[in-house]
């Protein structure tokens, strides 16, 4: 069996699936209704940026476990046969996360072709397809780590609830009890801390330049917009992509299934 | 000698006369000097200047004289002094194009000054690269307009301000152009003046800086990517109308920024992608009205110390904050304003929303506290922080609000 044949299989799969189609047109629903009514595309990315930031690691978290989980026997079957575990899981992978990706670029995109493509758009459907990879990888490390279903949604829901408000509620707390001192490094390392951070500051950069340029937001501005700082976000994104995806492989390659 | 007395009486009025009626004409052309022409010149004499480039500075105009350039004959101070210094009244000076002025830690010197002289119009000059443009001290009832101001300058200590003026009144000045100076248009002492329809742009340091200046109209202004924005200081019956404010981003940099300005109307302006939209310290009794706030960072600050203003009819919309203050009362009013961020409803349908908005976010107190969390923006915590303050209020001020909200935005035409 070819790596290809996998990833084929995969996609036919999951383009089957009711959920993949459900979150389909909720992403394009949602993009619609925000670009139309607004009828300012800069504006309604704004309004979709918190659509994506917990929407798309929600779903993506979810359903990635539900369908490694579901697909276990499949897999199984696989790897009696001469394949590589590694290509079996670099298949699995990449049908999902493929999948998802271009369904988060055409539910969110196709409103902003019809209506008007800015590169603030181009930017949104970026971190979100980078947001799709990341918890994708983590969904996977947690089906290798975890091989019961109930636990493991259990795992990736406390996951997605920890990076997406947690997170930031613990920076709000450490924010209020250490506003006497200066907080600039610690603010770039909170926000590299955690990849729904760093896509929502992608975002900001391009919207919010104004406010940023205020007070001690100027100089995290220059440090996030200068080109060291763009390579050191993009690196610190695939960073967050190549951690979770490289134990899960590790882990799914000397698993006893 | 009752004759004589009246012979010389006739003999003034007839040369008074004359010169008054028939001043005569003086061509210069760039073999002669033009500060030949103005000694030669008699009082209310033409002196028609050519094209041409002519070397000279220091010209004084110590007599009533109209000054004309055909297509802009260039006179260049060769950063020697003043180029013209005009203290006389009834003075004109007309299509001219005016560079190197000294430049000096010293003295003001300017491409066209000033001094102590009334109904002075200085109109359709073209000024470049000169210390200070086109500097009045002292003088009233004089029109400055439509003149193109250029400067490259580069830090504020070796700049000048484009149009300066020191305890003038009555002074107008309408359509002209500055760029690159270090305050684009100054005032200090000045009253009863009028600004209109400048373009500002680029400068130093403000577009627009005045102080001690009181019952002055600015209206039909553009101050767009100054340094630090405009800034107005200790003065009283300030009027603002129809001006714009637009791309002064930076730490310190303000769309408008008012200290200690009281009894003022600010009307019809445009606050754009500024870092502050309209700043406020120490203001009271202002009427702000009909105003639109548009992607600015803050669009209001207003600090505590402001009592009893005013802010109607204006409208709020794509700010990251839409009010901001460093104090949790307030003295002054907001109200039938329109707010995007505002969620309440309008069940009677009359356009004003039946829940008070409190434009004063929890965010916004934490950012003020710690400025560097406004690298929260827009995450889902602040939205719950948001939430949860606007339930219970705590730490943002009670009666900062707006109890009649529009629904629509107002149509400021």
């Amino acid at each position: 069996m070819k790596n290809r044949k996998i990833i084929k299989y995969v996609i036919k799969d999951i383009a089957r699936s009711r959920a993949v189609a459900v979150y389909f047109v909720l992403l394009l629903v949602a993009s619609s209704v925000v670009v139309y009514s607004t009828g300012d595309t800069s504006r309604g990315t704004i309004s979709l940026l918190n659509i994506v930031l917990l929407v798309v690691p929600l779903f993506t978290v979810i359903y990635s476990l539900i369908h490694v989980y579901n697909s276990h026997e499949m897999i199984e079957t696989m790897l009696v046969f001469p394949v590589r575990r590694s290509k079996i899981f670099s298949a699995y992978y990449t049908g999902l996360s493929l999948t998802l990706s271009v369904c988060v670029i055409l539910g969110l995109g196709i409103p902003f072709l019809v209506n008007g493509f800015t590169d603030i758009a181009f930017y949104l459907l970026y971190i979100s397809v980078f947001l799709t990879l990341i918890f994708t990888a983590f969904a996977f490390l947690i089906t290798s780590l975890v091989s019961d279903k109930t636990k493991g949604i259990g795992i990736s829901l406390i996951c997605w609830l920890y990076f997406a408000v947690i997170y930031d509620l613990l920076v709000v707390a450490f924010y209020i009890v250490f506003s006497d001192y200066p907080l600039e490094t610690a603010t770039i390392v909170f926000t590299m801390l955690n990849p729904v951070d760093l896509a929502r500051i992608f975002i900001l950069l391009k919207t919010d330049v104004a406010v940023l340029m205020g007070y001690t937001g100027a100089v995290l501005a220059k440090f996030f917009g200068t080109l060291s700082g763009i390579f050191l976000t993009a690196s610190m994104m695939i960073i967050w992509f190549l951690i979770p995806y490289l134990t899960a492989r590790m882990v799914f390659n000397k698993k006893d299934f | 000698m009752k004759i004589f007395r009246i012979f010389i009486f006739l003999l003034l009025v007839t040369t008074l006369g004359i010169n008054n009626f028939f001043g005569k004409d003086i061509m210069v052309d760039n073999t002669q000097k033009i500060g030949d022409a103005l000694n030669l010149a008699e009082p209310y004499d033409r002196i028609i200047i050519s094209e041409g480039t002519y070397y000279e500075h220091s010209l004084e105009i110590t007599k009533p004289l109209e000054i004309i350039g055909i297509n802009y004959p260039l006179i260049d101070g060769h950063k020697k002094g003043n180029v013209f210094v005009i203290s006389s009244d009834d003075v004109t000076l007309r299509g001219i194009a005016i560079t190197g002025s000294a430049v000096s830690s010293m003295y003001d010197y300017a491409g066209i000054k000033v001094e102590n002289s009334s109904r002075v119009t200085i109109s359709e000059n073209r000024l470049e690269e000169n210390f200070f443009g086109i500097m009045l001290a002292g003088s009233d009832s004089c029109l400055i307009s439509a003149n193109e101001i250029r400067s490259n300058s580069i830090s504020e200590s070796s700049s000048g301000n484009g149009i300066h003026l020191w305890k003038c009144s009555s002074v107008t000045i309408s359509g002209n152009f500055i760029r690159g100076h270090r305050d684009g248009i100054y005032f200090e002492f000045v009253t009863e003046g009028k600004v209109l329809n400048n373009f500002s742009s680029q400068n130093i340091r403000y577009g627009l800086h005045f102080m001690f200046s009181h019952n002055n109209i600015y209206r039909d202004n553009i101050f767009i990517n100054n340094g630090a924005g405009v800034a107005v200081m200790y003065s009283r019956q300030v009027e603002m109308i129809n001006n714009s404010f637009i791309e002064n981003t930076g730490a310190n940099s303000y769309g408008l920024l008012l200290k200690d300005i009281t009894d003022s109307y600010l009307e019809k302006n445009i606050f754009r992608s500024n870092t502050t939209g309209l700043y406020a310290e120490g203001s009271n009794r202002i009427k702000i009205n009909s105003n639109t706030f548009i992607y600015n960072g803050w669009a209001v600050k207003m600090l505590g110390n402001c009592e009893d203003n005013l802010t109607e009819n204006c409208i709020f919309t794509g700010n990251s904050f839409d009010v901001a203050t460093n104090s949790t009362r307030t003295m002054s009013l907001f109200r039938r304003n329109y707010w995007d961020k505002y969620t309440g409803f309008d069940l009677d349908k009359d356009g004003i929303g039946d829940v008070p908005y409190y434009p004063v976010t929890m965010f916004s107190v934490l950012v003020h506290r710690t400025p560097e969390s406004v690298f929260l923006l827009r995450s889902f915590v602040v939205d719950i922080l948001n939430l949860s303050e606007k339930i219970l209020p705590v730490i943002t001020p009670e009666n900062l609000v707006d109890n009649y909200p529009l629904i629509k935005e107002p149509d400021l035409n």
